[in-house]
């Protein structure tokens, strides 16, 4: 039996009716059309489906829509607005984070609760706090970067564009 | 992948979750965090008719410390766990054991409740609880029992929980001064389960071990406690020789199957490392 379920995505509130089987990344991408949300692995091991679900960063392929009922959910088509970049997607483009592009809405949103929850972290840190997202292009090292870049410009410390590891 | 049709229902209320699962008995599976159970459904190797939601059911959800027992409520997240102050000093296990669990978003939905539950000798909290000689609170329609920790694991996802029934505390006495703890496992990469796991902790007084436990993990058709080691080491000095000689028996005391993670020779050699290892970290939290 379908469920009616009500959400609020980036700020609009949804009112939908679900099949309970339905995962939320699915919600999200077909019901939604808010295909930044990627679906990589399909379970829960490269962290490409993340998105914020009353602020805590969760991987959707391995969430029902209807657990999201009454909640909040974040996706990277939100964290901006259309004429500038947030912080850390800045920092993705700035410091060469991305490659192909395909773990990166994962990976910033990840690091947004990262950064929300330690606005100062190590590098060890970022390494920890980004280890349950996959990238099969960069070799982290230009994340890990661009995060440390999103951090201090987001403390208020000037920031300098570094230049990219090609190794 | 999506899962078999279901029904689902998110119960606001103890009573009316114990109800659903008395009328749907087998045919209906709790949800906790769910990332033990989304996954098996996805691949259907489990297919419930029924999901009962208990994330809706307040009070749950929470660390306290009473009368000289910690209560953790089964709901409470493995991330909730991992940054705890109530827990970093008396219990830094849990520091250890959370860290290794899969990785920061499923930390985020995971419950240790649901850990427990799921009976998978793979998971990390079923050894910790052996060391720490945790009890299972469960909750039926009868009211509330008590499964003491060597009590509650049966066999491959078995658990001692009856239809009808709700894990919803585990209680953990709180140790003497004098006391550390430590677990480890190895992973071959993040969200691994353990090769093998090894979770330890003692009570030190003059020097002598007053209190042990050693639990391992998934070496074994269930988490299972190194009886051996911890009788060898009770009432004696923790000498280099004698934790050797406690690591030994639960290298011997273990039944790991072979698989990609590793032979059987392998990892029963390093249920030994790690018992030593974790033993030796124990003490220097003793002193620390």
């Amino acid at each position: 039996m379908n469920k009616q379920i009500t959400v609020t995505v980036n700020g609009a509130q949804h009112t939908l009716e679900v099949e309970p089987r339905t995962l939320l990344v699915h919600l999200i991408r077909e019901t939604l059309n808010l295909t930044g949300t990627h679906i990589g692995c399909d379970t829960t091991s490269c962290g490409a489906c993340t998105i914020l679900l009353n602020g805590k960063s969760v991987k959707s392929c391995t969430v029902l829509a209807v657990q999201a009922n009454g909640k909040s959910i974040t996706t990277i088509e939100g964290v901006s607005t259309e004429v500038a970049m947030n912080p850390l997607q800045e920092g993705f483009k700035e410091n060469h984070g991305l490659h192909c592009g395909f773990c990166t809405p994962g990976m910033i949103m990840r690091a947004t609760e990262l950064l929300a929850d330690n606005p100062d972290p190590t590098e060890d840190e970022i390494r920890w706090g980004i280890s349950g997202n996959l990238c099969r292009c960069t070799g982290y090292n230009n994340i890990v970067k661009a995060i440390l870049y999103a951090s201090a410009k987001m403390r208020g410390v000037p920031t300098a564009s570094t230049e990219p590891e090609f190794v | 992948m999506i899962a078999a049709s279901f029904e689902y229902d998110a119960p606001s209320t103890l009573e009316e979750a114990i109800g659903l699962l008395q009328q749907y008995g087998e045919e209906a599976k709790i949800l906790s965090g769910g990332h033990s159970l989304l996954p098996m459904m996805k691949l259907r190797f489990a297919s419930p008719e029924r999901v009962i939601d208990i994330n809706g059911i307040p009070g749950l959800s929470y660390i306290k410390e009473e009368n000289g027992v910690l209560k953790i409520g089964a709901l409470t997240r493995e991330a909730e766990i991992e940054h705890a102050d109530l827990l970093k000093q008396k219990f830094p296990i849990f520091g250890d054991v959370t860290k290794l669990i899969a990785d920061p978003q499923v930390r985020n939905m995971g419950t240790i409740g649901g850990n427990l539950a799921h009976g998978d000798a793979a998971n990390d909290h079923p050894a910790a609880m052996l060391a720490l000689r945790a009890t299972v609170i469960a909750t039926g329609a009868g009211g509330q029992r008590s499964i003491p920790i060597d009590e509650f694991f049966f066999g491959f996802y078995t658990t001692a929980l009856q239809h009808g029934e709700i894990l919803t505390e585990i209680q953990i006495p709180v140790p003497p001064k004098g006391t550390g703890s430590a677990y480890h496992k190895l992973e071959r990469k993040v969200g691994d389960y353990a090769t093998a796991g090894v979770a330890v902790q003692l009570t030190i007084e003059n020097g002598v071990c007053k209190a042990i436990g050693i639990g391992l993990t998934n070496v074994n058709p269930t988490p299972l406690r190194a009886a051996r080691s911890e009788q060898l080491l009770l009432n004696k000095y923790l000498t280099d020789e004698n934790i050797a000689a406690a690591a030994q028996l639960a290298s011997e005391d273990c039944s790991p199957s072979s698989d990609l993670r590793g032979s059987e020779e392998y990892k029963r050699a390093m249920v030994a490392v790690l018992v030593k290892r974790m033993i030796k970290k124990a003490i220097e939290r003793v002193n620390n």
